[in-house]
């Protein structure tokens, strides 16, 4: 259990939901419950008074993790003090919080690689790279957005990408042989919500291990597209449509289909930050035996995950097939890697229980800005894939950095501390 | 010993106090995929006899080995609860490294190649291992970053260069056309590296550790288990296997470029998993995995053989695996019933 202790950033947990934690006490106590490994180093005195509460609670809820020595050595500490801070919670609050968490640690190195592209890169601050670069990362950004609630529940969907490519190749397929439009748009939409209901079933309600299922579900749906549409390739799509697609808005390069994007990324946001339903998808990544026992729903949780996870893989696939207008059966292969890549440098513990939107909007477009700067550069594109690597691993190794010097120098302030 | 590794469900006790011969060999884990195997073979012989000719049979076994190897490293490191996604880009490498030593030293010997090419692996393994295991992440995300860093350098390393057969020695490119008793050389290598391996995770005290290890980190710590590094073996172990099935590639592919071997990482995992490895450790065997990629591959062989629509192949690649997690997760659940019988019984 230690390794998937160690393994989670320390003190940023604190800072990854925005603030909003302190709205939901229930939960703010569950997930106090998990971190308290990161929380004791580096903070003073008093700190434990507000520890105790959760200590409680962590009674109540059957919460395997255990206290690691650093806390018995904080508590020796927190004796003196604890009259005087009586309700202070742990960690950074307020401000600093929202400051100098992991969210906007991702945002500041955002902005800095594009004031940074944009004043040594020739051309590269224009109207047309924001219109390439958003029609670019649209795919990823879509899927992200469900694979964001996947892992934070602790699963993950690895066939998301193959749900587009079945999308693509069944539009491509209905709208040859002469079905409307419209209808087609449904019908697809409907396939992506039944292929993510399949997953479901086979992981919510049979409880199978998602990263297998999801491997298979990836064969399965590629090869269904395979059997649709086979070798072909549609590419009459209506003009007015497609044209749509690639349209921007006015003079700003803004693609019009990212007023679409944004209102689904509002849309998500606001599900995972301010509803029970998604503040319990936190606590469902933490502990599923605790999240039980506070009243959620661990089964109908995962099962409209991989719903939303099927519908919006198929509004990608929709997206791609239009913005190219091209069904193909090898639609978005591989996407689904990038996906978790973006979402895993926003943030997102691959055990579950920590993450944020805005976190993973922040990796989806610091990985495309990158990619897209070091195009205009004259970088090869297939020898990008080492920043995007790069940028995954540093992403999860330097928490862990930062949180090993920070505990040392804390054992070592500990040690040299008098025993008054 | 033997006995109940073969069967080495996480919730097994360790002495199954009902196992006779034919109750193990039913529980064994690898028998779905033997069957489905025997089945699939038979069937597809019984419309098309062209199907096991001389021939037909050397193709099989060619096309299998490859994954056959890549199967047998991936399932150390997820018998250990870890997972490697990069081996598609470390096969990449290796695979563009032995076509570049053949073009630059072209008379060094063969056995020196294939050296030079399992030790590449094995440092690119030894790459992810170490930052899992110092670093303490998870293995899906390095591996993950990896899989893009190795085929960048891939990519950047060879451009547009693409080596053929013509550019290496006849002798490497005949290790894929010679046969020994009717078995290609290449797979008769692949057979003997299963074998050293399912020896070395049956009776060997580190091979023992790996399934400690994925059953239950925390106990076989305890246990006085050097968890660091065994996991750190797994993936050198995989790594050079990787090294090996690149260098195996090269000999039997005719061309290798920036590109080779990419996206095999799934089939990779898929294999073992339809070979009854279990994806969270603890439970499976090489053999299992290796039957597993012989399986996949046979599909292939056998859908053409068949005459059935080739665009199916991968959509019962992905009803296989989707069945052979639903078998694992019912013997699994089997097992917990029967433990938990025998328990009551006990007190």
């Amino acid at each position: 259990m230690s390794d998937r202790l160690a393994g989670r950033p320390g003190p940023q947990a604190a800072a990854v939901p925005g603030g909003v934690g302190a709205q939901a006490p229930a939960e703010d106590g569950l997930r106090d419950a998990g971190q308290d490994t990161g929380q004791h180093t580096g903070q003073h005195t008093g700190q434990h008074t507000g520890q105790d509460s959760a200590e409680g609670r962590r009674m109540a809820a059957p919460d395997t993790r255990t206290s690691e020595p650093v806390a018995a050595g904080g508590a020796v500490q927190h004796t003196a003090g604890t009259a005087k801070v009586l309700a202070v919670p742990k960690g950074r609050t307020g401000a600093a919080r929202l400051l100098l968490g992991r969210d906007a640690v991702m945002i500041y190195v955002l902005l800095v690689v594009v004031i940074y592209a944009c004043l040594v890169i020739p051309r590269f601050a224009s109207p047309v790279t924001v219109g390439f670069l958003l029609l670019d990362v649209i795919p990823t950004l879509l899927i992200a957005l469900p694979m964001t609630l996947v892992i934070i529940s602790g699963e993950i969907d690895l066939s998301v990408a193959s749900i587009a490519g079945l999308t693509s190749a069944l539009m491509g397929v209905l709208w040859q042989a002469g079905v409307p439009i419209a209808l087609v748009l449904v019908i697809c939409l409907l396939a992506g919500l039944a292929a993510g209901a399949f997953n479901g079933v086979l992981i919510a309600y049979l409880g199978l291990p998602s990263l297998a299922v999801t491997i298979g579900t990836l064969a399965l749906f590629r090869g269904l597209a395979l059997v649709v549409i086979g070798d072909n390739a549609v590419a009459n799509f209506p003009p007015a449509l497609t044209a749509f697609f690639t349209s921007k808005i006015g003079g700003t390069g803004i693609p019009t289909v990212m007023i679409g994007v944004v209102l689904l990324i509002l849309a998500f946001a606001v599900v995972l930050h301010f509803t029970p339903f998604g503040r319990g998808l936190f606590a469902l990544g933490y502990s599923k035996e605790a999240a039980t026992f506070v009243g959620i729903d661990v089964a109908r949780s995962k099962f409209l995950l991989y719903l939303a996870t099927g519908t919006v893989s198929a509004l990608a696939g929709i997206y791609w097939t239009l913005r190219y207008s091209s069904a193909r059966s090898d639609n978005a292969s591989g996407l689904e890697l990038a996906v978790i890549a973006a979402v895993l440098l926003g943030g997102v513990s691959i055990f579950g229980g920590k993450g944020s939107i805005p976190g993973v909007l922040a990796g989806v477009l610091l990985i495309g800005t990158i990619n897209y700067a070091l195009k205009l550069d004259r970088v090869s594109e297939v020898v990008l894939i080492i920043v995007t690597g790069s940028l995954l691993i540093l992403s999860v190794v330097a928490p862990t950095i930062t949180d090993a010097l920070r505990r040392a120098r804390h054992a070592r302030r500990v040690r040299s501390a008098p025993l008054s | 010993m033997s006995l109940d590794s073969r069967h080495a469900a996480p919730a097994q006790p360790a002495a199954h106090p009902t196992s006779s011969p034919l109750g193990s060999f039913l529980r064994l884990r690898e028998l779905p995929v033997i069957l489905a195997l025997v089945l699939l073979v038979a069937v597809t012989a019984a419309i098309n006899p062209l199907f096991l000719s001389e021939q037909g049979v050397k193709d099989l076994l060619l096309n299998a080995t490859i994954l056959m190897i890549l199967a047998v490293g991936q399932t150390l490191v997820i018998i250990t609860r870890n997972i490697d996604l990069s081996v598609g880009s470390i096969l990449g490498l290796v695979a563009f490294g032995t076509g570049s030593v053949f073009v630059a030293a072209p008379g060094l010997p063969i056995i020196l190649v294939f050296l030079i090419g399992i030790a590449f692996g094995a440092v690119l393994g030894a790459v992810n291992g170490l930052l899992i295991t110092i670093a303490k992440v998870p293995a899906l995300v390095i591996t993950l970053g990896t899989l893009y860093i190795f085929r960048g350098i891939n990519n950047a390393w060879a451009g547009g260069t693409q080596y053929f057969a013509g550019d290496r020695p006849e002798a490497f490119g005949n290790l894929s056309v010679d046969t020994v008793l009717g078995f290609p050389v290449i797979t008769l290598i692949a057979v003997v590296v299963v074998a050293i391996v399912a020896v070395y995770m049956l009776g060997t005290r580190p091979g023992r550790d790996l399934y400690a290890i994925g059953s239950e980190p925390e106990a076989a710590k305890l246990f006085g288990i050097p968890v660091t590094r065994r996991v750190l073996l797994a993936f050198v172990v995989n790594g050079a296997l990787a090294g090996l099935a690149g260098v195996l590639y090269a000999s039997r592919f005719n061309s290798v470029g920036a590109t080779t071997g990419s996206g095999l990482e799934l089939d990779v995992v898929a294999a073992a998993v339809v070979g009854g490895v279990a994806i969270f450790g603890g439970s499976g065997t090489v053999v299992g995995a290796a039957i597993g990629a012989l399986l996949l591959t046979t599909i292939t062989s056998a859908l053409t053989a068949l005459r059935v629509d080739k665009f199916w192949q991968q959509a019962i690649v992905g009803i296989l695996i989707l069945a052979a997690v639903v078998i694992d997760r019912i013997a699994g659940v089997r097992a917990a019933r029967k433990l938990r019988i025998a328990e009551a019984r006990n007190v």
